[in-house]
């Protein structure tokens, strides 16, 4: 295939799986949607995460700290803060506050981004392990600015759309509050992956991957390790701001607990089971990450599985077993990701092309 | 008063040296494993924690007597440390280095599930080998499950030193960490080399386990915030210092008390409990951005 065959079909792939991702509310349940527009989050942060740690090859162990930067931006600008003793009065609606949580989130990030020039491979790991570690002792400890251990509260109030009536009107349409919420996450997310595909696939795209196969020789032909590393850093960042910001709003309210250890751990196994270095296998990461804790749990899998089975795997430390079990069968069966599949198969038909017109 | 207060600090260094000294072994644990397989390996603590939980068991419910339950458990760790090499890592060992460290934390979550699926989540008593006792030395109370458990840290980290230095075994070892291509070609099997490097790790795993399992108490999360530990003790060190991961464990854990004890000063009151994790990783971040190889590591020398 020429390159320009593969960008078409790029397109209409693309095109495909908009058209998809609009029709699939008619098509499951309300909670269904509720749960999709989740994974249109994880999505977002998963799209983040492969940029630095896909594209550009700083592993990062922390990024959801960056969500919860986003998370906490949000629920501040959304609630206030004053009635813990802190000065931002809030009121901006839901919606608006996700630019911010982005800002935000991305300015955090660039400034994270220049100390860890220094480091790089486990040191670097280790230093954004470090910050998801950190952050939810830290908020407590700043509790007049972030409400402390028990967190924001968001549910109810005018600034987050539809939480009470439990309808939304857009464009002439009344949405339910989970198909409001899947549609706002979802063209964020479509936004998010044809802005990662731009920025990707040129001048910036290329020195990422320079500075991940080999700094050395990027540094030798010219391209900034200091300004693509901290680049890389703060769209990534951004990105999970963003994520962040969506999170807060489908969760409806934030708490240290909302972003765990656990969740930058989870998005980093989201884009390696995704692909690593590539952005469409980041939909099964993130349909992954967000629904293989609940089928381990035996939900949704009632009528497939024996109940023998769900029954074993409903003792405690079960679900575990299953989920780490899956985990580590998944690496031995796609060592490249769903995006390993995908590229394979378009190999394959690049050379029955091939050898046909021969 | 003066005398006082330095008992007083004595006191701090001394019960640090002993919950260093775990971090120590763990921290060695993780070097070991990172010389030979290139990553940290996530589940070393849930490994160490499973290998308590044998230790338990073959005491309460099968009657056994502590020490040969304690050789007992490090020989069935050696065992399982070289069988997961062989089951999980080998195979995914050719690709990325992050597929490994997914397989590794795919081995944390199951080996935490199992630990609870088997033993249930409600915490345990492991009692000390070394009894309840506390000795009085000029004015330095300690206890003698501290003086044990530094004395087994130490006497593990020598017999580990001697294997490496002056057995065959130990030079094969090294040799496959280090040079895997040459070491085959003259005559080491690389891959057993790497198996055992694993087995090693588990014992060391094993023996950090019980050693912490008297102080804080046997449940299935007792290792997860010692291996965090132990990871910021590895990279203080230099990840590929085993001498450094000891003195790393070691002067995290006087240093990790000292701020402790100093928060009935004015000047360090704000420290609490909940903040000894997050000064942990703050204290190794500045050391790493003053010298980003740890403190006993060699900068990476790379060719093009």
């Amino acid at each position: 295939m020429t390159p320009r065959q593969t960008r078409v079909i790029g397109f209409v792939a693309f095109a495909a799986f908009v058209a998809f991702v609009a029709v699939l509310p008619s098509f499951i349940s309300d909670f269904k949607a509720q749960q999709y527009a989740y994974v249109g989050i994880y999505l977002i942060a998963l799209l983040g995460l492969n940029i630095l740690t896909g594209y550009t090859g700083q592993i990062s162990l922390g990024h959801g700290a960056f969500m919860a930067i986003g998370g906490y931006t949000s629920a501040i600008l959304m609630a206030g803060n004053e009635q813990f003793g802190g000065s931002v009065g809030g009121g901006l609606q839901d919606v608006w506050t996700i630019p911010f949580a982005g800002l935000v989130a991305g300015l955090v990030g660039l400034a994270f981004g220049l100390p860890a020039l220094r480091l790089s491979g486990l040191y670097l790991a280790l230093a954004t392990f470090a910050i998801a570690v950190a952050l939810p002792s830290t908020v407590k400890r700043f509790d007049e600015f972030t409400g402390g251990g028990s967190g924001i509260n968001l549910f109810g109030i005018d600034e987050l759309t539809g939480s009470l009536s439990g309808e939304v009107d857009i464009l002439g349409r009344t949405l339910t509050y989970n198909d409001w919420l899947y549609y706002l996450s979802w063209s964020i997310a479509l936004v998010a992956f044809a802005g990662a595909w731009l920025i990707l696939r040129g001048r910036t795209g290329r020195a990422f991957r320079a500075v991940r196969d080999s700094e050395t020789a990027a540094l030798s032909s010219g391209v900034s390790l200091a300004r693509y590393k901290t680049l890389a850093f703060g769209i990534s960042a951004a990105y999970a701001g963003v994520a962040g910001g969506l999170y807060a709003i489908a969760n409806t309210f934030v708490n240290p607990d909302t972003f765990p250890v656990a969740l930058s751990i989870f998005l980093l196994i989201g884009i390696v089971v995704g692909g690593l270095g590539g952005l469409s296998g980041l939909v099964f990461g993130a349909i992954f990450v967000y629904f293989l804790p609940l089928w381990a749990q035996g939900q949704d899998l009632g009528s497939v599985l024996p109940d023998r089975i769900i029954e074993e795997t409903q003792r405690p430390g079960g679900p575990a077993i299953v989920y780490g079990v899956v985990l580590i069968l998944l690496m031995f069966l796609i060592p490249n990701g769903v995006g390993g599949i995908f590229r394979r198969v378009g190999q394959l038909i690049a050379r029955r092309r091939y050898s046909r017109t021969e | 008063m003066v005398v006082a207060a330095f008992a007083d600090f004595m006191q701090q260094v001394v019960s640090g040296l002993a919950s260093g000294g775990v971090y120590a072994l763990l921290a060695l644990a993780l070097v070991i494993i990172h010389r030979s397989t290139g990553v940290i390996n996530f589940a070393q603590g849930e490994m160490a924690t499973l290998s308590t939980y044998v230790a338990w068991a073959l005491i309460t419910h099968h009657g056994w007597r502590y020490w040969p339950a304690f050789v007992a458990t490090i020989a069935i760790s050696f065992l399982g440390g070289v069988a997961t090499h062989r089951a999980v890592i080998r195979p995914v060992e050719r690709g990325s280095v992050l597929r490994i460290v997914i397989v590794t934390i795919g081995l944390l979550i199951a080996i935490n599930g199992f630990v609870v699926w088997e033993w249930g989540g409600e915490p345990q008593a492991l009692r000390s080998p070394f009894g309840t006792d506390t000795y009085d030395i000029g004015g330095v109370i300690v206890s003698a499950h501290d003086i044990g458990t530094i004395a087994v840290a130490l006497g593990i980290v020598l017999i580990l030193w001697a294997l490496f230095q002056f057995t065959k075994v130990g030079l094969a070892i090294r040799a496959a960490a280090v040079n895997p291509e040459e070491a085959r070609l003259v005559g080491v099997r690389v891959t057993w080399m790497l198996a055992l490097g694993w087995g090693l790790a588990a014992t060391l795993g094993a023996v950090a386990g019980m050693m912490t399992a008297p102080t804080v108490g046997l449940d299935p999360q007792m290792m997860q915030a010692v291996l965090i530990y132990a990871f910021a003790a590895a990279v203080l060190g230099g990840i590929d210092s085993p001498a450094g991961a000891v003195v790393g464990g070691l002067l995290l854990g006087v240093l990790l008390n000292m701020l402790s004890y100093l928060t009935q000063y004015r000047l360090f009151d704000w420290f609490s409990e909940e903040l000894r994790l997050p000064m942990a990783l703050l204290v190794i971040l500045v050391v790493l951005l003053v010298k980003p190889s740890g403190l006993f590591g060699r900068p990476e020398v790379k060719r093009v």
